[in-house]
């Protein structure tokens, strides 16, 4: 680990000031994993863990959650239970309870990716750690890596789950930085990699999350994660759905994907295929279709495309049950 | 009543779950230095220069050994036994494995060394690497294990084959596995003057540390002395001296203080060994009845370059079953990997996957019962050896098992079974490791007080040794258990050998034994008073040259799979076992279970990934190596089956630490055969694996 500096904020105004100095640490869950890796190297950390952004409170008919609210307690909170299942189910299905219990909403929308090749300094070759310099993962094992959204300069992975549902959900991310305060639809957060996968978000320097908020929503939710052991692991491929069927027909539908996208990835291709059917396999199925239409697969994760389908099908299943 | 058998709680529990058992890195040595290794980001190659100026010039930063720059060391790759490995010493420019040691870093503090391990920069020439078995060039070894010939012939096969009704003919993969013990690799290594060496080393062998660092140092055995209280787990990685052990001791010499180094959990995919991946081809034939006709097992397996480790892979294949025909051979091809080497059941776990998977698909071509066909075929004798079993209650473990799981239910056809969106199978394997036994010595002093103490120079790897161990002592001094101290893992004790394949408790548990008889008679003939010590050195029982001797097991497997989404879960287990006298049915219950869990691991999840361009491992830590969870293990319920073994050793005991980590995979494979109706020959049995259409 490099040497560095550290200021613990005592309040949001003392963190924004500071904040050109360095980098955010909340939870710590990724920032010090990476930083003892040796792939962030953080000059001065501003420890926001203090800050009283702990809050979940109704919102009009939507709910406020504080950036610092911590993962278990935003799962468990029961106006999350009751009006966002979705977002708990996602939540639960990340990590352990002890990451959990350190984790908060503003540092899991940031976590970075687990790309191996972005984890493992010993490669040169890794265009989001060092513009430029390659990508060790195309060509390389990339069965965790992306197949929609992707571009040659990089297919890593956003792994977070809680994502998956915001984006689902259609949350607001609300920023406070150097030149005050604004909003940012969650769908729009988080970047593609394109020619610069070295930029991750629309978070311009120094900004500081400070809360989410998650709008009304009707019909029946699920999240549905598939990964390589029962649990604490990664997705392969998850899908967080809101299906609103009345009367034997789908009036609203939000699905978004998890583990296959480059970001947190809304699909309303497959919302479209969904609205105004009659739900039914084949229409479930023609929808994964429509989400998973511009994926591209690499020789070790090709098999991603058609799992994600299984997976979005399964959690339209259930969720129509 | 008796000691030994009880489930005693391991004496050593408190301190473990209090956290004051101190494992070697948390020895407290006044003064020590750290030091971090500096691994190479390079592959393979030639090592044309370390840059160790940007690392020298930090605050705190005591010495960089580099390459180059090593301290000399003649006798760096001088081998005792065949078990120790070739090192990585700094001595060379040769670069033979990512991560291999280009420079050890010593500084005042912990994050002071590896903030200037970053700064060390190495040049390599690279050369291509060459990573996969097959296609490479096969040669034959000149031993397959410690014991084993690499080939044998019995009959004749091709007229075996020839006589068979039914054939199959089929190719089994394993993958690289990695011990990853709880308790990473560790070594403190403290000079005093020139002569004598001290060392806390996190190590399944005390006595190999000793001898290899004497060899390397040009040092008087008895100036060194190894020590190492609790191991937290070593599965073979801690079996022989790795690069860093030699290491620590260079970096102390050269800054004049001792010098503590923890190989990290990333450096432990490739620092400390790994199981070689295994190419199984199968070839087995039987009669109309399914007696076996014919058994050709042909292992392919991977090695270093500048090494040779040798998984043995075929040698149950030659005992497990009565069979007139039987052809074994093994093969290495050498690859630009670091050295693989003993993982739990090395040879066992890997053969009895491919062997026992085998069986199932015979039995499914000849349509019989997997466990009927088995039972057709058992063996009385070891009819390789020609020698008869010294025990062998597999029977009663086929019985037991099986109508605990409930077997006689089961339904031949493959997908037979569902629960909602599960298919439900089930499987079956024999399991099968061999009881083994070294020469061991152990000092007994009983007080005057009526306390006793008993010292053996082995280790506790967790197991229980320090908690078995007094059990022994307890019946044969007629002394309460806690009243009799054990202590264990320091070589100025009584020498004891490694603790490895399974024969710790055989081996420690007969020399303590007898040493306690010897005791008891001593102070006997003194009337019964005062304290005497008395020393005893055990030989291996000459039964073993009569014998045939192993533990048997039998394991029985239910698993779930979605067949949508090819998830798999393992939802019951029963395994059924013999292995002796059980010394402490807690102890013994806990290996067994640890076994199974490794078997569903290596069943389902584990795999050591390397990229396919550098051979750098992939599965750096245990985020991406996956082993089980707790949500992966379902309810296990182990049977232990009574067995006498008059011959085996003084202790009756056979030894568990590995025979729960063969023939269960195998199960698990064919209970997900039995499920879906797919053989999925190449482990892990992974989603995508399940999931054919699913590749473009
Ligand atoms: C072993 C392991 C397994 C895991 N498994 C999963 C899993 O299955 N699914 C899953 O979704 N996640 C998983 N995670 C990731 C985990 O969810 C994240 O590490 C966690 O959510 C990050 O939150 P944090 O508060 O600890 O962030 P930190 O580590 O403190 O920070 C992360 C990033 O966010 C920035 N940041 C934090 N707060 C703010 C803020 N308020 N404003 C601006 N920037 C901020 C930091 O600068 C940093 O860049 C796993 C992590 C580990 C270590
Ligand atoms: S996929 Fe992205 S993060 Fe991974 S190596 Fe390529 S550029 Fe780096």
């Amino acid at each position: 680990m490099e040497p560095f500096g550290y200021i613990a904020a005592a309040d949001e105004k003392m963190a924004i000031d500071e904040a050109p100095r360095g980098t955010f640490i909340a939870g710590g869950t990724n920032m010090v994993d990476y930083m003892r890796l040796g792939v962030i190297k953080p000059t001065t950390l501003i420890d926001v863990s203090r800050l009283p952004l702990t809050n979940i409170e109704a919102a009009g008919d939507g709910v406020k959650i504080g950036a610092l609210v911590r993962n278990s307690d935003l799962a468990y909170h029961p106006l999350i239970q009751q009006k966002y299942p979705v977002l708990a189910e996602a939540l639960l299905s990340g990590a352990s309870p002890q990451i959990r219990n350190m984790a908060t909403t503003g540092g899991n929308i940031l976590q970075r990716t687990r790309c191996p090749y972005f984890r493992d300094m010993h490669y040169a070759q890794c265009n989001k750690r060092q513009p430029g310099s390659g990508c060790a993962a195309i060509g390389g094992f990339n069965r965790s890596h992306a197949v929609l959204g992707g571009s040659p300069a990089c297919i890593a992975t956003n792994p977070s789950d809680m994502n998956v549902a915001m984006a689902a959900l259609d949350a607001t991310v609300h920023v406070h930085g150097p030149s005050g305060e604004r909003d940012i639809a969650f769908v729009d957060f988080h970047t593609l990699p394109g020619d610069h996968p070295e930029v991750e978000t629309v978070l311009q320097p120094g900004e500081l999350i400070t809360y989410v908020t998650l709008p009304a929503v009707t019909g029946k939710q699920h999240y549905l994660k598939v990964r390589d052991r029962a649990s604490f692991a990664f997705a392969l491929a998850s899908a967080a759905v809101v299906l609103d069927v009345q009367g034997g027909t789908i009036h609203g539908a939000r699905v978004a994907l998890g583990g296959v996208g480059t970001k947190p990835w809304r699909a309303k291709e497959a919302e479209a295929a969904l609205v105004g059917q009659a739900p039914s396999p084949a229409v479930f199925a023609k929808a994964a279709d429509a989400a998973l239409a511009g994926a591209k697969g690499q020789p070790t994760n090709a098999f991603k495309i058609e799992l994600a389908k299984r997976t979005l099908v399964r959690a339209l299943t259930e969720v129509s049950k | 009543m008796s000691e030994v058998g009880k489930p005693h709680d391991r004496v050593d529990g408190r301190l473990k779950v209090t956290g004051t058992a101190t494992y070697a890195a948390e020895t407290p040595v006044a003064n020590v230095a750290h030091a971090v290794i500096v691994s190479s980001a390079a592959s393979h190659g030639t090592i044309k220069a370390v840059d160790t100026r940007a690392a020298l010039a930090q605050p705190g930063v005591l010495a960089v050994l580099a390459v180059g720059a090593a301290p000399k060391l003649p006798d760096a790759n001088k081998k005792n036994s065949p078990q120790d490995k070739i090192l990585q010493l700094l001595q060379d420019d040769a670069l033979h494995y990512p991560d291999q040691p280009v420079a050890v870093v010593v500084a005042d503090t912990l994050e002071r060394a590896q903030h200037a391990a970053m700064l060390v920069a190495s040049q390599v020439t690279e050369e291509p690497v060459a990573l996969e078995v097959p296609g490479g060039e096969a040669y034959k070894p000149e031993h397959a294990g410690p014991r084993g010939e690499p080939d044998t012939t019995r009959g004749d096969l091709a007229a075996g084959l020839a006589a068979a009704k039914f054939k199959v003919a089929a190719t089994y993969r394993t993958p690289v596995h990695n011990h990853h013990p709880m308790e990473l690799h560790a070594t403190i290594a403290a000079w005093q003057g020139d002569k004598f060496l001290t060392v806390y080393d996190a190590t399944q062998g005390i006595f190999n540390v000793r001898d290899r660092l004497a060899t390397i140092f040009g040092l008087d055995k008895k100036n060194v002395r190894v020590i190492d209280k609790f191991v937290g787990g070593g599965f073979g990685s801690k079996g022989s001296p790795w690069s860093h052990v030699p290491l620590a001791a260079m970096a102390a010499k050269q800054v004049g203080r001792p010098v503590k180094l923890v190989v990290t959990r990333q450096q432990m995919c490739s620092l400390t060994g790994h199981r070689p991946v295994t190419v199984q081809e199968l070839q087995l034939g039987c009669d109309e009845k399914g007696a076996l006709t014919a058994i050709e097992h042909k292992v392919t397996s991977e090695t270093c370059r500048f090494d040779e480790f040798v998984e043995p892979s075929a040698i149950q294949t030659r005992m497990i079953y009565s069979c007139p025909n039987v052809v074994t051979s093994h093969r290495l091809v050498k690859l630009d990997i670091a050295t693989p080497t003993f993982t739990r059941a090395p040879g066992e776990a890997t053969g009895t996957y491919a062997l026992e998977s085998a069986m199932d698909e015979l039995a499914y071509a000849a349509n019989i019962d997997p466990l009927a066909f088995r039972i057709k075929n058992y063996s009385t004798t070891d009819e390789q050896e020609k020698k008869p079993f010294s025990s062998k209650e597999l029977m009663a473990c086929y019985t037991k098992a099986s109508e605990a799981f409930g077997w006689s239910k089961r339904k031949m056809a493959p997908r037979s079974q569902r629960d909602g969106n599960w298919l439900v199978g089930w499987g079956m394997a024999t399991a099968t490791y061999p009881a083994r036994q070294m020469p061991a010595s152990a000092r007994v002093t009983i007080k005057a007080d009526g306390t006793a103490v008993v010292q053996v120079g082995t280790q506790d790897l967790g197991t229980g040794t320090y908690t078995v161990m007094t059990q022994v002592a307890a019946d044969e001094l007629g002394i309460a258990f806690d009243r009799i101290t054990f202590e264990l893992g320091d070589t100025a004790l009584p020498e004891a050998p490694l603790s490895a394949g399974s024969m710790t408790a055989a081996t420690v548990g007969s020399a303590v034994k007898i040493a306690c008889q010897k005791a008891k008679q001593e102070l006997a003939m003194r009337g019964g008073k005062g304290e005497v010590t008395v020393e005893h050195h055990n030989e291996v029982s000459k039964d073993h040259d009569k014998f045939a001797m192993h533990s048997h097991g039998a394991v029985f497997v239910e698993v779930k799979v979605d067949e949508d989404l090819g998830l798999v879960r393992v939802s019951r287990v029963v395994g059924a076992y013999a292995g002796g006298q059980i010394l402490n049915a807690k102890t013994a219950r806990s290996q067994l279970l640890g076994g199974v869990v490794w078997s569903i691991g290596m069943a389902l999840v584990e795999e050591t990934v390397r990229d396919p361009k550098t051979g750098r491992v992939i599965t750096r830590d245990l985020a991406d190596y996956h082993v089980p969870v707790h949500a992966d293990v379902p309810d296990i319920q182990i049977i232990m089956v009574d067995e006498k073994d008059p011959h085996v050793n003084e202790v009756g005991a056979k030894g568990l630490g590995e025979i729960g980590n063969t023939g269960a995979s195998a199960a698990i494979a064919s209970a997900v055969f039995h499920a879906t109706g797919k053989r999925i020959r190449d482990l892990p049995i992974r989603l995508d694996k399940l999931l054919p259409d699913v590749h473009a």
